[in-house]
């Protein structure tokens, strides 16, 4: 079975926080939504697990109690323990009492959680409280599995963990769908969206989205046109749209110039 | 010779019996961009807070602008702490005018889209025109350090190209820079990195110098669920990549033989480790 969304747009009044957007989810596989702060990732998340109802298109979805959701916010009561956080959300999944603490047992050794299961949510770090979050988003072993921002102000070891708990939800057949502002973390999808003020900018798996560049980058230490070039180190990178003779030694793009590359063609109407 | 901008020699500080950090040598010179990695307890904020004078009695020497951390010479620096330090409960314009009037400097111009914003409450801007008008505040008094604890998180990747242009700048026009990142891409953006672990420096230099010629390696096979599943008991940091399985601290050898018994074909390649799983390797070893 397979999820997602076909030809989602959603308005909240007069704003398209998204626009036309496909998306298909297959059972084991990653999918990386990237963009900055209002690109419509959230708003992407939310259409897929239901909360916001799009204008037009389809969404296709496990019901809504096999689809597990770690939203923005913290996803748990700062006044619950780490155990009774994990209890109420098995429960209200529909799990028996015996299941949920052999689920919570399993879950919490590994996410490492074990010697905090009677310290409240509220005690917890940034990193721990995220691993938290996720583990409830899992506890009834969803088929979809939904995490906005998952590693958002989670230190690199958290993170790897973080990284490992998702990796095992996938290899235990579950689809995942995460977003980030991250390229480094995007990368490891199989799959990767990338987000810009509501529109789809890139969708491919990483290695395509490497050849989806449309014009050229160029490295250069003197940009002709400054609104299109962005520093790499102590030299400059510039995007020249097709059509135009770039000035200055082309090199093979990396994700994060392709996508830069990408929001300066959006914005200038160059179609990808 | 001029002195440097900020400088420890043999800095260590205690929290109680807690060694938070152990015996740290760094500086940050004019014009260069210095990264400071490391995991959460790592003694990052620690080394940072001292350097801004805000640690009581240093052990070790500790110099701000070639002098002790005083007042005075915080007046010269430009600090984006993780939290950004604005105003939620004022608008753009009045954090703005507030940070002028505190470093005594003209309130400067703010950008055209922040400037259509000047009138909003900070609390209810966007998490990116707040990284934004922090950046403008810690600017206004032509700072000669610039400070920036994780200066980015939360930006879409042309805005962080903008924050990355004024930084540069900033450093072409001699301001030395002191940022913390758990980021890769950023770590790529600056000149030299700074690598903490336990509260010590592990590591210094370009990326390859602090990864350390460490190695993970890349499990690729056409059924990456079930070499996950047979790997992922062993206590390896086991992660997924795309289609193949990645192990940061496994030793070869012992997972060929883990896999085999498992009966998933496979081939097992030797590769860089990300400076993610180099700290993250570190973090464990200090653990133990």
């Amino acid at each position: 079975m397979t999820w997602g969304l076909t030809g989602v747009t959603v308005r909240f009044g007069v704003t398209n926080a998204l626009v036309d957007t496909t998306l298909t989810v297959e059972p084991g596989q990653v999918i990386g939504i990237v963009g900055g702060d209002g690109a419509g990732k959230t708003t992407l998340l939310r259409a897929l697990v239901g909360e916001v109802v799009p204008r037009s298109g389809s969404v296709h979805a496990p019901a809504p109690h096999r689809i597990g959701y770690l939203p923005a916010s913290s996803g748990s009561w700062a006044e619950l323990s780490v155990r009774e956080n994990l209890e109420f959300v098995g429960r209200s999944f529909g799990l028996s009492t015996s299941q949920v603490a052999a689920r919570a047992d399993e879950l919490l050794a590994r996410a490492g959680l074990d010697s905090a299961r009677d310290r409240l949510a509220r005690q917890l770090s940034g990193g721990m409280r995220r691993k938290l979050g996720f583990c409830m988003a899992t506890v009834a072993e969803p088929d979809l599995l939904v995490l906005d921002e998952p590693s958002t102000g989670v230190d690199p070891v958290s993170r790897v963990e973080l990284w490992r708990l998702v990796s095992l939800a996938a290899a235990g057949g579950a689809g995942v769908v995460m977003s980030t502002t991250y390229l480094d973390e995007a990368e490891r999808c199989g799959h990767l969206m990338v987000l810009d003020e509501g529109h789809v900018l890139l969708s491919a798996p990483p290695e395509e989205a490497l050849a989806s560049l449309v014009g050229t980058v160029v490295t250069t230490t003197d940009p002709v046109h400054p609104e299109r070039a962005w520093r790499r180190g102590r030299t400059h990178h510039e995007w020249w749209p097709p059509g135009e003779r770039p000035v200055g030694s082309t090199i093979t793009p990396d994700l994060e110039d392709v996508v830069i590359a990408a929001s300066l063609a959006r914005r200038a109407g160059v179609a990808a | 010779m001029t002195p440097a901008l900020l400088e420890t020699r043999g800095f260590s500080h205690r929290f109680g019996t807690l060694l938070a950090v152990d015996d740290v040598t760094m500086h940050v010179e004019p014009g260069e961009v210095v990264g400071l990695l490391g995991a959460n307890g790592a003694g990052k904020t620690t080394l940072i807070r001292a350097l801004l004078g805000l640690v009581g009695s240093p052990d070790g020497q500790v110099r701000l602008l070639g002098g002790p951390p005083s007042r005075q010479a915080r007046m010269r620096v430009g600090y984006v702490p993780q939290g950004m330090g604005l105003y939620d409960d004022l608008t753009v314009a009045e954090n703005l005018e507030f940070t002028a009037r505190a470093y005594r400097a003209r309130v400067p111009q703010l950008p055209p889209d922040l400037a259509e914003h000047s009138g909003t409450l900070v609390g209810s801007l966007a998490l990116g025109s707040q990284r934004r008008l922090a950046f403008v505040c810690a600017l206004l008094h032509d700072p000669e350090v610039l400070v920036l604890d994780e200066p980015t998180s939360g930006v879409d990747p042309l805005a962080r190209a903008r924050l990355w242009d004024t930084v540069r700048e900033r450093a072409e026009a001699g301001v030395g820079v002191l940022i913390t990142t758990h980021y890769m891409q950023e770590a790529q953006q600056c000149d030299r990195l700074l690598l903490m672990a336990g509260g010590r420096l592990v590591g210094s230099g370009s990326e390859e110098d602090v990864v350390g010629g460490t190695t993970a390696v890349e499990v690729r096979t056409e059924r990456w669920a079930d070499a996950f599943a047979a790997l992922e008991p062993t206590g390896a940091a086991v992660t997924l990549s795309g289609r193949s399985v990645r192990v940061a601290d496994g030793d070869e050898a012992t997972l060929r033989a883990v896999l085999a018994q498992a009966g998933v074909p496979a081939e097992l390649v030797s590769v860089p480790a990300t400076i993610e799983e180099r700290m993250a390797v570190l973090a464990k070893d200090a653990v133990r």
